[in-house]
């Protein structure tokens, strides 16, 4: 086709082999254009990297540090498991930077009103603290489902100065908020940022969030030479959209010898369908395009999008980012779940090994570290990416565990 | 069964062709199907066939709604290719366009999907969710199987890109009223006029308008400045408010194509 060569604009390949692209309305294509050139600008724009290097570090609170659980690893008896703690950047999550990122390109672009979608809340959370930050106005859309399991951050949120908007279409929780943003997007396409907060969507967003994430894996890089000499063997993170995971991972794709493993949400089970396990269930997990990308996609046989589940809001999506896709089909990372029980029982077990509360996201990633570790010899080097921090999730965690008062 | 007419047929009448918008399913396969002759009845000059998507992000309340009832209904891709020819066979001509999303489609299997529904008689397809920087292998079947792939431009879109799109676009190219969904609003955009002479001004395929358009005094607006007038909301409502659905949408399209004369 000379489609390409017709549209010389873009600069950024578009998608990673075959998967990604931009499967949008025309509405979205000039503003995805406009996105794409200004990203390119700031990119490279010293200027910009200076502010957003500043604000990591000064606001944020970057570099997080990179822990030895040492009690974990002697439980496990094999791998020492380090963990690199975004669960104490600043709004309790990884999602900030990104969220800071993309606010600091709005400003620039001239948009004073911010929209994004959220799951968890995590990234609806780093939205609204990122536009308070820089002075921009913010409206968060989040299914209904999620508000309800998720109504700490819900109020966090409308703390920080941002208006919630209820999605009560679909199954109500992220698919349905992401729809609901991207009708508002299209409608007010002129005046509004979309701060899409995982790397997937149409591009540039799965490049964007990617390389406003890699500062995970670039400074664990540094940090876990400093600490053993050596590059870790294995590098664990879970993936929902997988923007945690592409963070930590992309700094060492290059290097081979590094085991990048992605743990999906693998809910009840997959066998009864109860679960947001792309690539695991091979009768619903097919190459499809969900949110203007081509990726693999939770489906029915005719093409319906199948309604997730997982215990966590933040993994309870049907597609997965586009750049895993190609990791997976290239071979370069290897992807599996992790169960809601295993993902509770991880849970508990780091909270009383190591006095740290994950994140139920994050707890999916602790759960296959503790199966991997234990296999590893004593002296292998392993990273969990501890995503996110616990406190949003301890109405679940309680309910479950039958701890309420 | 009948033979289809060319969508290119139906434009250059000396008035604005009318193209009504309707889901296939809603509220269930039958009734979507005399809607569907009822309006041809009525005066459509070409009936765009709704295929449901579970989530339709260029589309508003009104479609939202009336695609869930036909995917609670079980209506799939398959269904709306038997409904083509099954409005073939009730001897119905004008050119049907097939309308959805792309996922479906590519879980049928995109080669597949083109070719059942040249067998069944439909004349082309729209895709809001593809763009023809995307097309291009859907585009390469339409031209094997002889059907049109109709693309779509915005207010928005930059004069390079109008360019680009409307010498993708076959059959005519298919403008967004406004930035926004599907939906009816109570007035059209001031800058619609401006739009469709900027497009205007770059090709010579008939441009027609869809996106708000309520009302018959709207579409009388409409119709004087394009080639064709797109209607589906509105449709949809006044089938989903009626006791009488078929006969509800043959009186709204009579006054639509009222206002076209």
């Amino acid at each position: 086709m000379s489609d390409e060569i017709k549209n010389p604009k873009k600069k950024l390949p578009s998608k990673f082999g075959n998967y990604g692209g931009q499967f949008v309305p025309e509405t979205l294509v000039p503003a995805l254009a406009e996105l794409e050139a200004a990203y390119l600008r700031y990119s490279d724009d010293p200027q910009f990297q200076k502010e957003f290097a500043h604000l990591l570090s000064t606001y944020v609170g970057r570099p997080t540090p990179l822990t030895f659980a040492a009690r974990l690893t002697e439980q496990c008896g094999g791998a020492k498991i380090y963990l690199k703690r975004e669960d104490l950047a600043h709004s309790g999550a990884h999602k900030i930077n990104n969220a800071l990122g993309q606010a600091l390109l709005a400003k620039r672009m001239g948009k004073q009103r911010v929209i994004a979608e959220t799951g968890a809340g995590q990234h609806g959370v780093a939205s609204a603290t990122a536009c308070a930050l820089l002075g921009l106005d913010c409206v968060v859309y989040m299914g209904t489902v999620d508000m309800a399991r998720q109504a700490p951050n819900v109020q966090r949120m409308k703390l920080l100065g941002a208006e919630v908007r209820g999605v009560e279409s679909g199954s109500k929780t992220l698919k349905d908020a992401i729809n609901e943003a991207i009708r508002d997007w299209v409608t007010n396409v002129n005046d509004t940022y979309y701060l899409l907060g995982s790397a997937l969507g149409p591009h540039p967003y799965p490049t964007m969030v990617r390389d406003f994430q890699s500062v995970i894996g670039r400074e664990a890089k540094v940090q876990i030479m400093e600490a053993e000499g050596q590059l870790p063997n294995t590098i664990i993170a879970c993936v929902g959209g997988g923007s945690n995971a592409i963070g930590i991972f992309h700094e060492f794709v290059d290097d081979e010898d590094v085991d990048l493993i992605g743990v999906e949400a693998g809910g009840t089970g997959i066998e009864n369908g109860q679960h947001a396990a792309r690539f695991a269930d091979p009768q619903m997990g097919r190459p499809g395009v969900l949110h203007g990308c081509y990726t693999f996609v939770l489906q029915d046989a005719d093409g319906q999008i199948a309604l997730t589940h997982s215990i966590s809001a933040g993994l309870d999506y049907a597609a997965v980012g586009p750049e895993h896709t190609r990791l997976r089909e290239l071979e370069r990372a290897a992807y599996t779940y992790a169960t809601d029980d295993e993902a509770l029982e991880a849970f508990q077990t780091l909270s009383r090994l190591e006095g740290i509360l994950p994140a139920l996201e994050s707890s999916h990633a602790v759960a296959e570290a503790v199966k991997r570790a234990a296999k590893m010899p004593k002296d292998s080097v392993l990273i969990v990416n501890l995503s996110g921090r616990g406190d949003k999730d301890l109405d679940t965690v309680l309910q479950v565990l039958g701890m309420e008062n | 069964m009948a033979e289809a007419k060319r969508i290119r047929d139906v434009f250059g009448k000396g008035r604005a062709a009318l193209m009504p918008y309707f889901t296939v399913g809603y509220p269930d396969y039958e009734i979507s199907l005399n809607v569907i002759e009822a309006c041809v009845e009525a005066g459509a000059d070409l009936m765009e066939l709704g295929m449901s998507f579970s989530d339709p992000l260029a589309d508003g309340p009104t479609i939202q709604h009336s695609t869930q009832v036909a995917l609670e209904n079980g209506i799939t891709v398959k269904h709306c290719l038997n409904a083509v020819a099954d409005l073939r066979s009730r001897g119905i001509e004008i050119p049907l366009l097939l309308m959805g999303y792309i996922n479906p489609i590519l879980a049928y299997g995109l080669e597949k999907f083109v070719r059942d529904a040249a067998r069944a008689g439909a004349s082309g397809f729209i895709v809001p969710d593809l763009p023809p920087d995307e097309a291009g292998e859907m585009r390469s079947l339409c031209k094997h199987y002889d059907l049109d792939m109709v693309f779509l431009l915005a207010p928005n879109s930059s004069d390079e890109r109008i360019q680009f799109v409307t010498e993708l676009s076959s059959g005519f190219v298919y403008l967004v009223s406004v930035l926004g969904i599907t939906g009816e609003r109570d007035a059209l955009p001031v800058e619609l006029a401006e739009f469709l002479s900027r497009v205007r001004s770059q090709t010579e395929k008939p441009l027609a308008v869809g996106f708000g358009i309520s009302t018959p005094d709207q579409a009388a607006v409409v119709g004087e400045i394009a080639d064709g007038v797109i209607v589906g909301s509105a449709l949809i409502k006044a089938v989903g408010q009626a006791d009488q659905p078929v006969d509800a949408a043959r009186k709204f399209v009579a006054e639509l194509k009222r206002a076209l004369v």
